[in-house]
């Protein structure tokens, strides 16, 4: 049944067009931003597109440790995501597939820590990595965020998808648990580790918060936070500061649209439904 | 006999899964588990750079007559009211908008509202800064070519507007997953459903509340609970814009928490807040699933 285009379909189409507009100015804004010299930045009527593109801003932001944070940013991503994987796809597996004393208690319990907020922890978990000695290193980052179940539950939701009479037959074929594990289960869950993946990368790279709280000295700085610092340092200088946050967000940004597929499923398949 | 080998069987798996979830359990106890726990205890200490003293609830007392702490709760509270709503509303709006859409226009609009989140706060707040930048900034001078203000105003400076200017930006970081969501449920709606109706000469609006909406429910419910979660945390774009101030007019519980812990010191005050909002928030995702729960018809 074709529908007809009503007067409405159009008004709600030009409604879409225009909230798409806002909602990419950001974006665009710091990218064309970071191109603009300063008096540029805050010329009214603004400059829509820079006329006379420069690097000055991105001279300016090299004195400071900008590609240190950079790294920093990527290492804390990389080795949280890599960590989180490993270990919630081992545990997500033996929740789906398992029968095992304590199963139902244990997974009430992950649910239950995964609806708490992680800010109200944030505090004794700072006194918690000081005592550690990990305070103000990229692990006080890296480590709390591997204890979060998030990821736990996603792989439980992907792991019940492992047909059972394939995992019986491995073990009649006298497959040890741990071939099993690596070559059975893992091909199969291989998309949601993808999910995971990408979607524990965007999230740590934009926790702003628990980096904020972790992190001092200035070449330890992540760079979402050494762009909030250069935002206090130079207050007004827009164009130094949308430079860096270009930097910030551009990796980021085509880490998304590259893996948009793996981390829409990521999102979707969390949902806690049934 | 048989019940003990079947037990045999049964521990022999126990044993193995527990090696599986070993490093998961680690994490999770040393580093999820323990905290909480620690701020729990905490929460009955004055709790500063100068040592622990046992105050039983003080801080809980103290809390709750803190005119600060009243005010900031009202101020969450704004934010959840004014942003929830909205967020669904617009989710809504553009799933059913799009979710038809071949799939290359879906994805783009899919990118386009999750924009916002991936660029991260930090990045987007400084384009907000500048928006709302009262000399240099675009939305003054849009606003006074249009006619529509005479004066320059102070958006976050100003008491009347920046906890709006901050909501604004709340819920553009906060549409993106539910979009994501409704699209996905939008388009596990059966399509025989909505044909059987359209047969029977159902109009779009009918379809929609009578076959659409319905099917819908357990992901609203999912919607509003963590768009809710999500904004009693409301916290970096306050820190980033405008620290809480005009006198308190944008402080967050969060803000305060995070205030009284890095600010002042006061650890045990601090933690005594966490413990509160930690049930608050439980109790805000029972009443909802409650609430919405008993609506939901599969």
């Amino acid at each position: 049944m074709k529908k007809k285009t009503g007067i409405l379909d159009i008004i709600s189409m030009a409604f879409l067009l225009i909230l798409s507009f806002i909602f990419i100015f950001p974006f665009y804004w710091i990218l064309t931003g970071a191109f603009k010299s300063q008096k540029v930045t805050v010329k009214l009527p603004p400059e829509w597109f820079p006329l006379s593109p420069t690097m000055e801003n991105f001279h300016k932001l090299m004195q400071n440790p900008a590609l240190q944070w950079l790294w920093n940013s990527v290492f804390i991503c990389g080795i949280t995501m890599l960590i989180v994987c490993v270990v919630s796809s081992m545990a997500g597996y033996v929740l789906a597939k398992k029968r095992f004393y304590g199963q139902a208690t244990l997974f009430s319990i992950f649910v239950f820590a995964m609806a708490l907020p992680k800010q109200v922890i944030l505090v004794p978990l700072m006194k918690l990595v000081s005592f550690m000695g990990i305070h103000d290193t990229s692990w006080a980052i890296i480590l709390p965020l591997c204890g979060w179940p998030f990821g736990v539950f996603l792989m439980k939701q992907f792991s019940e998808n492992i047909p059972t009479e394939l995992l019986e037959a491995a073990k009649i074929d006298g497959s040890g648990e741990v071939r099993t594990f690596s070559s059975i289960v893992m091909p199969i869950v291989k998309p949601g580790f993808g999910a995971l993946a990408i979607f524990t990368f965007i999230n740590t790279w934009n926790d702003y918060f628990m980096q904020l709280v972790m992190l001092n000295s200035r070449a330890k700085l992540t760079i979402s936070l050494g762009v909030a610092t250069l935002q206090q340092e130079f207050s007004t200088n827009y164009g130094v500061i949308m430079a860096g946050a270009a930097m910030a967000a551009v990796p980021i940004v085509a880490v998304f649209l590259m893996f948009q597929n793996y981390f829409t499923q990521g999102i979707t398949m969390g949902a806690v439904k049934g | 006999m048989k019940q003990s080998k079947f037990n045999k069987i049964r521990m022999r798996e126990t044993l193995i899964s527990y090696a599986f979830l070993a490093p998961a359990l680690f994490f999770f106890c040393i580093f999820v588990l323990l905290p909480m726990i620690m701020g729990v205890v905490t929460s009955l200490f004055r709790y500063n750079m100068k040592g622990m003293t046992f105050i039983g609830l003080d801080n809980y007392v103290n809390m709750f007559k803190d005119e600060v702490w009243q005010k900031s709760l009202v101020n969450t509270l704004i934010l959840v009211v004014g942003s929830v709503p909205i967020t669904v509303l617009f989710a809504l709006f553009v799933a059913a908008m799009t979710y038809e859409k071949n799939p290359f226009t879906r994805s783009f609009f899919r990118c386009v509202f999750f924009l916002p989140v991936v660029t991260g706060t930090v990045a987007v707040t400084v384009v907000w800064k500048w928006i709302y930048d009262p000399l240099n900034g675009i939305l003054n001078w849009l606003l006074k070519s249009m006619n529509i203000i005479e004066k320059n105003i102070m958006w976050t400076g100003d008491k009347k507007f920046a906890l709006w200017a901050i909501l604004i930006i709340l819920i553009t970081t906060s549409v993106g997953q539910p979009i994501i969501l409704y699209i996905a449920s939008l388009g596990n709606v059966p399509k025989d459903y909505v044909e059987a109706a359209q047969v029977d000469g159902a109009n779009d609006l009918q379809v929609f509340w009578q076959i659409k909406w319905p099917s819908l429910l357990p992901t609203t419910l999912y919607i509003v609970v963590i768009t809710t979660i999500n904004s009693f945390q409301c916290f970096s774009l306050i820190q980033l814009l405008t620290s809480g101030g005009p006198n308190y007019r944008t402080t967050t519980i969060m803000y305060y928490l995070y205030e009284n812990a890095f600010k002042r010191f006061e650890y045990g005050y601090a933690n005594a807040m966490g413990v509160v909002l930690a049930l608050m928030i439980g109790l805000i995702s029972f009443i909802q699933f409650k609430a919405l729960g008993s609506d939901v018809e599969y």
